[in-house]
């Protein structure tokens, strides 16, 4: 009688062969193919796939088509590589997209921490990471998510309470999260988790919710300090420039009254001077003319005028100058 | 199908050869190690090698332990420092299975080990945070910090009189060493103690919170007064500036009025002075042009120089 063996998982098992029988050759043909589909699997771009023998590794396996061991003797788990993960702390992200949506929920407890001048402040950050080396991750360390989240939250506490209150919310944002990224790079290292940081970028830091305000009456305090400054000095440099343009007016008037009262001086004693001359060539008969002349232009002028005989002094009295003059 | 006596006899055998191999050989996956017991009882070292292994069937049980970092996260801890500030602490702790002998033995499993290292590490945790000041949990250096206005003296002062002497870092070490004296009897290695949080409990925070409000609403007066002031100032420059302006220009003003006067002064007396009399007499005929007008009333007498020759014509 015929025998045939078929190797199944290592050991022999010896199938006697039976002439006409259509059911045997459709099991056998099943088996085939299902260790075949068993035995083979892909793995992806972003993927490597870590192989198990009996438990212990064995190899790792690049993106593509791969035949392992079938019936568990070989495993294979697969680990993204080449995907970069986040975690979130004090805040959730629902839906990212276009406008992400936030959780609701509060995670004060996460994000509340003391800073080293015994301030509080609330510091929400990310933590991106890659699996560098999945050998490590996959055997070094049980739940490497939940490391990362207690490394990260007590790496930025340790950070933090080093930091004043104003290092953390506005001077040092940059720093400090280099700082944590460093430390949480060589904790993790010294898990031996395989993973590698890529990023820790500080999200909203605040005070706390109910200091806030009183932050804020800081930030309008120093604008208005500004801004009350900035109104002396808009006052000044409009008063100052008008003043000495005053200034100058007045001294360019007292210019001109200069020459005006010089020039007319010299003008006056110089027709002076002239007729002076002319008067001294001929003294009498040209201060009589100038009577003359002054009585040729004055008395044309008087409305009344009377010419009383110095015989007849006593007439004056009756021409009622008084009278005259209140009409 | 045929019946065949024989073929059912291989297949049997078969089998039993089946159950009695898989009973005899067993896997230990990279995470785990194993300790071989014999009727419950442990007997041989633990295997710690990943792979195929062999052991005695039926009589022997494999029992498989982590041998990864496993986690420890402490429930948060009500805690007085020594300067009684009472505060709400954090720890975890990363530990593994070193002796899978001694685990077995002592706690089991690693559920009971959990409530093991809670006992231990949150009292040993309690006893030296509350033998602490409370700025030694919360620093962990004396770095020099920064603040946003130098006005923030008086904070500093507060901050420098803080000024640490072990720190986090030397105090979780501490607690992490007197954890490794206790553990190792349950087959235990504690590989970190962390603190994650530290922060005030309710009553305290809101105290610190009023704090940081006053603090702050002292920061926003000092910047308005600050504004006032440097406001005022400037206004008084601005007084100042203009009030020298103003005097400088009518001073120099008055001068080159002064100066026009006298010159003008000088000009005359000097043309004038020629003859005096003169002078009088050309001023005063001015003088009679100017004042005298329509409304004026002239009385000539014929005594008068003027009218003379109405008389001597006579």
């Amino acid at each position: 009688m015929n025998k045939r063996v078929i190797n199944i998982g290592g050991e022999n098992v010896v199938i006697p062969e039976f002439k006409n029988s259509l059911l045997l050759y459709i099991i056998v043909g099943f088996i085939v193919v299902w260790m075949v589909f068993s035995s083979a699997y892909t793995v992806d771009a972003d993927e490597v796939g870590v192989i198990q023998r009996f438990g212990k590794y064995a190899t790792t396996t690049t993106p593509g088509l791969h035949f392992k061991i079938p019936l568990g003797v070989e495993t294979v788990t697969k680990v993204r590589v080449q995907r970069v993960f986040k975690q979130e702390f004090g805040f959730r992200t629902i839906k990212a997209g276009i406008k992400t949506q936030y959780s609701d929920r509060d995670f004060s407890s996460e994000s509340l921490m003391l800073t080293g001048d015994l301030n509080a402040a609330l510091v929400e950050w990310i933590v991106q990471y890659r699996i560098k080396d999945p050998v490590k991750y996959l055997f070094k360390v049980r739940d490497v998510e939940a490391t990362i989240r207690y490394v990260s939250e007590s790496i930025m506490r340790q950070v933090v309470g080093d930091n004043s209150v104003d290092e953390v919310i506005i001077l040092s944002r940059k720093s400090i999260a280099l700082q944590a990224q460093e430390l949480m790079q060589s904790l993790l290292n010294d898990y031996e988790t395989g993973v590698d940081i890529v990023t820790v970028n500080l999200q909203d830091v605040n005070p706390p919710v109910p200091v806030q305000p009183a932050f804020n009456e800081v930030n309008e305090a120093r604008q208005e300090k500004e801004r009350i400054i900035n109104e002396a000095r808009e006052t000044y440099n409009t008063i100052i420039p008008k003043a000495k343009g005053q200034a100058e007016q007045a001294i360019l008037e007292a210019e001109g009254y200069a020459t005006n009262r010089i020039n007319r001086a010299k003008g006056d004693a110089d027709r002076f001077t002239q007729i002076w001359r002319e008067y001294s060539k001929a003294k009498d008969v040209t201060k009589r003319r100038m009577y003359i002349e002054m009585m040729r232009e004055v008395l044309p002028k008087i409305d009344k005028k009377y010419i009383v005989d110095d015989e007849l002094k006593s007439f004056l009295p009756m021409l009622q100058l008084g009278k005259e003059a209140g009409k | 199908m045929n019946k065949n006596p024989k073929l059912v006899v291989y297949g049997i055998i078969a089998l039993v050869l089946i159950i009695i191999l898989a009973n005899t050989l067993y896997t230990i996956d990279e995470t785990k190690q194993v300790i071989i017991t014999q009727f419950g009882e442990p007997v041989g070292d633990p295997v710690s090698d990943a792979g195929l292994h062999v052991k005695v069937p039926f009589f022997q049980k494999a029992t498989y332990f982590e041998k990864r970092i496993l986690e420890w996260d402490g429930d948060p801890n009500q805690i007085p420092t020594k300067d009684k500030k009472y505060l709400l602490v954090d720890t975890f702790a990363r530990w593994r299975i070193v002796d899978p002998l001694k685990f077995f033995q002592s706690v089991n499993n690693e559920r009971n080990a959990l409530g093991r290292l809670d006992d231990i590490i949150d009292g040993i945790t309690r006893d030296y945070i509350s033998e602490n000041l409370l700025i030694e949990v919360v620093r962990n250096s004396n770095r020099a910090m920064a603040f946003s206005t130098e006005e923030q003296s008086e904070l500093i002062m507060e901050v420098d009189s803080l000024k640490i002497e072990k720190g986090r870092m030397a105090i979780t070490n501490v607690i992490l060493e007197k954890v490794q004296e206790v553990v190792p009897q349950y087959g235990i290695q504690v590989e970190d103690i962390r603190i994650k949080q530290v922060n005030y409990i309710e009553e305290v925070r809101t105290k610190v919170f009023d704090r940081m409000i006053s603090e702050r609403k002292r920061i926003a007066m000092l910047y308005r007064s600050e504004g006032q002031g440097k406001k005022a100032e400037i206004e008084g420059q601005t007084d100042r500036e203009l009030q020298k302006i103003n005097s400088e220009a009518y001073r120099i003003a008055q001068e080159i009025r002064g100066k026009a006067d006298a010159t003008a002064t000088e000009i005359y007396a000097s043309a004038f002075n020629r003859d005096p009399e003169f002078y009088t007499f050309m001023e005063t005929l001015n003088t009679y042009r100017e004042t005298i007008d329509k409304s004026s009333t002239v009385i000539f007498s014929t005594d008068n120089d003027y009218l003379k020759y109405l008389k001597t014509q006579k």
